[in-house]
């Protein structure tokens, strides 16, 4: 018997064409899309006078260039309103469900989809963003695009992509208290680098990976795109099911009801063989921080900065990559002060990043001179975050909770991180200028980000617990 | 649509020997309101090639009048990052056809594809001595053809093979749009119900 990988499975099921010495033709059972990466597309569609084939499989968010305070308000900035207005038209006109600011569905896009139950085990699904991999969680196939094609989607529902290479990522034993799914991602990108998972497509398996919420399998293959693999997947399993079937409304979903059916199928068969199979041991992984300017520069939060980048050719990036940060090799960053903590993003903007947060501040204070953004996922989370009385504690705790976007994390609307300033941010990306021009990110997850908040430093989080 | 042929293209080089240049170096994310693809040229790796002050950093490449030319040379993992086809469209509106390095990221791969600029992957030997050669003298000329799938430095020993997917290289070459390919079989998608909806 055939036996393949659940990733092959999904896929092979969505060929609709194999192109001779080409790509795949490839259907799209989900499609997202938000204001900065579809207006082209949909131009696309204009010019050549036709519409969108299905539009029933796309939903609409607006998240990546809204602010996160006075929502209520038209937004300020002329061309940013522009964009979102665009995007409210374009969809208006297809007949694309559409969640604009302050609609109760609005929140990020990889935040909105799945709380809805938008995103099911087995599907195929695109948005033109590279954060799209955090779908995966729930054991779809499920990949960042570029807008030409998300023009072909809008087009066609489909997608011409060339199958990529298979890795399977074990991650055997138990994560250490005070360490979160963040640290286990980042420390697996460390240790691959950055460019790592170029051409492959990573299934996330073992103990530490059954153990996770969703939540913190979202968090996961979120960041996959960090080491460059086309997406992550973790094939669903009871916690997967248990949360979708959670979901208010799930039972009127045809896709749902469908996919169900095929539960003992959606799993990679025994004896299924991977172009490269990579094992972790979860005990051994400690809190992470990034000291450089991609997310494979990661070291445990109270580790020392390597002398060199390795190779000679890496290491004139390796040099300036420090520089940048104003760091120099083998120094130690815990107790640095820091001026900016992020908590939010697609990364770490669910109930559980906020409730983690929450848990390490409660009955202390949000240190003097730091500068806290609190940016819930969507309107979910910020409204769960307020019936357990999550926003309550912060409150008193000095900290303030915002109205849900991608805010800090690529700093396209007004919070950005001023030049030469240090933030330490659960976001995805620690590139220079990401959290505004000359800004310095330092990556870390939710506790070590709240340990950052009430003491203003570089903290170990597991001395906080 | 008909989009710009990609047959040969011979020309001096830009260097810009740097690994893991992510798209948000290319073009910042506050540059991406608009929503339009044309513009994007002139904010080309703009941090790096401008400062506060908004005047050109003299040692950036693109500020240096001994560099030109429609062909870039990088280094390993370019593009990496976020997805944003703007990279894409800020490189060719800059007036570069191709991009020369040992790896590029995936969806920056087939972004530059969908819009005619060529990622031309040579062999990591290569593209160091490329680099040397180039930056010792900038007027270098580099021929990647297409066709035959060969970048050379015509008159010297720097010859190398690249890939390129055979149907990409068909759309490259008649300058062929995806997007028609696609909805030419429209008639097969419509009926098409992926494995589980049967």
């Amino acid at each position: 018997m055939d036996r393949k990988t659940l990733f092959d499975k999904i896929w092979d099921a969505h060929v609709v064409r194999s192109v001779t010495d080409g790509p795949d033709v490839l259907f799209i059972d989900r499609h997202y899309i938000h204001e900065v990466t579809s207006p082209q597309a949909f131009e696309g569609l204009r010019s050549r006078g036709i519409s969108v084939l299905m539009p029933e499989r796309t939903t609409a968010t607006a998240d990546h260039n809204i602010p996160t305070l006075n929502q209520h308000l038209p937004i300020a900035d002329p061309v940013s309103k522009a964009q979102v207005d665009t995007l409210e038209a374009n969809s208006g006109a297809a007949g694309i469900e559409y969640f604009g600011i302050g609609h109760p569905s609005n929140g990020i896009v990889h935040v909105t989809g799945p709380e809805k139950g938008y995103t099911l085990p087995g599907m195929t699904i695109v948005c033109g963003d590279s954060h799209t991999s955090t779908h995966g969680a729930f054991g779809a196939i499920a990949f960042g695009i570029g807008t030409s094609e998300v023009e072909m989607v809008l087009a066609s529902q489909c997608i011409l992509q060339t199958r990529p290479s298979r890795m399977r990522i074990t991650v055997d034993g138990k994560l250490a208290p005070g360490v979160t799914s963040k640290d286990l991602i980042l420390y697996i990108i460390a240790s691959l680098t950055t460019g790592g998972a170029t051409g492959y497509f990573v299934e996330y398996a073992g103990e530490a990976i059954r153990n996770m919420s969703m939540d913190a399998r979202m968090t996961v293959c979120n960041m996959s795109i960090e080491m460059g693999a086309r997406g992550g997947l973790i094939a669903p399993d009871d916690v997967t099911w248990n949360y979708l079937a959670a979901i208010p409304g799930i039972e009127n979903n045809r896709d749902y009801t469908r996919l169900a059916n095929l539960r003992p199928w959606l799993k990679t068969d025994d004896g299924a063989v991977f172009d490269k199979e990579v094992t972790f041991d979860a005990s051994e992984v400690p809190p992470m921080i990034t000291y450089g300017t991609n997310p494979g520069m990661g070291m445990a939060v109270d580790g020392v900065i390597p002398s060199s980048g390795g190779s000679n050719k890496a290491n004139g990036s390796f040099l300036k990559s420090l520089d940048y940060m104003g760091f120099k090799p083998g120094i130690k960053l815990l107790g640095l002060p820091v001026d900016y903590v992020f908590i939010g993003s697609c990364t770490n903007g669910r109930i559980e990043d906020l409730r983690a947060f929450t848990q390490l501040v409660a009955g202390k204070k949000k240190a003097d001179g730091v500068t806290v953004l609190i940016v819930p996922g969507s309107h979910r989370v910020a409204r769960q975050a307020e019936k357990e009385g999550l926003t309550e504690i912060l409150k008193k705790a000095g900290f303030e909770m915002r109205q849900p976007g991608c805010s800090s994390c690529l700093a396209m609307n007004e919070d950005k991180i001023p030049a030469g300033k240090y933030s330490v941010s659960t976001s995805n990306r620690n590139f220079e200028g990401r959290q505004g021009p000359g800004a310095r990110t330092i990556l870390a997850g939710p506790l070590t980000a709240a340990a950052a908040a009430v003491t203003g430093r570089i903290t170990d989080p597991r001395e906080m617990l | 649509m008909k989009r710009e042929k990609f047959t040969v293209v011979e020309s001096t080089c830009v260097p810009l020997p740097l690994a893991n240049i992510d798209t948000d170096q290319i073009i910042p994310a506050r540059f991406l309101t608009a929503t339009t693809r044309e513009g994007f040229g002139e904010n080309l790796f703009r941090d790096w090639r401008y400062g506060k002050n908004g005047k050109p950093v003299q040692d950036f490449v693109l500020n240096m009048p001994a560099f030109s030319g429609k062909i870039l040379i990088t280094g390993s993992n370019f593009g990496c990052g976020s997805s944003r086809e703007h990279a894409v469209w800020a490189i060719a509106g800059h007036g570069f056809r191709a991009v020369v390095s040992d790896s590029f990221a995936d969806i920056f791969m087939n972004n530059a594809l969908n819009n005619g600029l060529l990622p031309v992957i040579i062999p990591s030997a290569t593209l160091a001595r490329l680099t040397t050669q180039v930056l010792s003298n900038p007027g270098t000329e580099v021929r990647i053809d297409l066709e035959r799938q060969i970048l050379s430095v015509p008159g010297s020993a720097v010859s190398a093979k690249f890939p390129v997917n055979a149907f990409r290289k068909e759309c490259l070459l008649k300058g062929l749009d995806n997007v028609d390919y696609l909805l030419a079989m429209k008639g097969e998608i419509v009926k098409f119900e992926p494995l589980w909806a049967q």
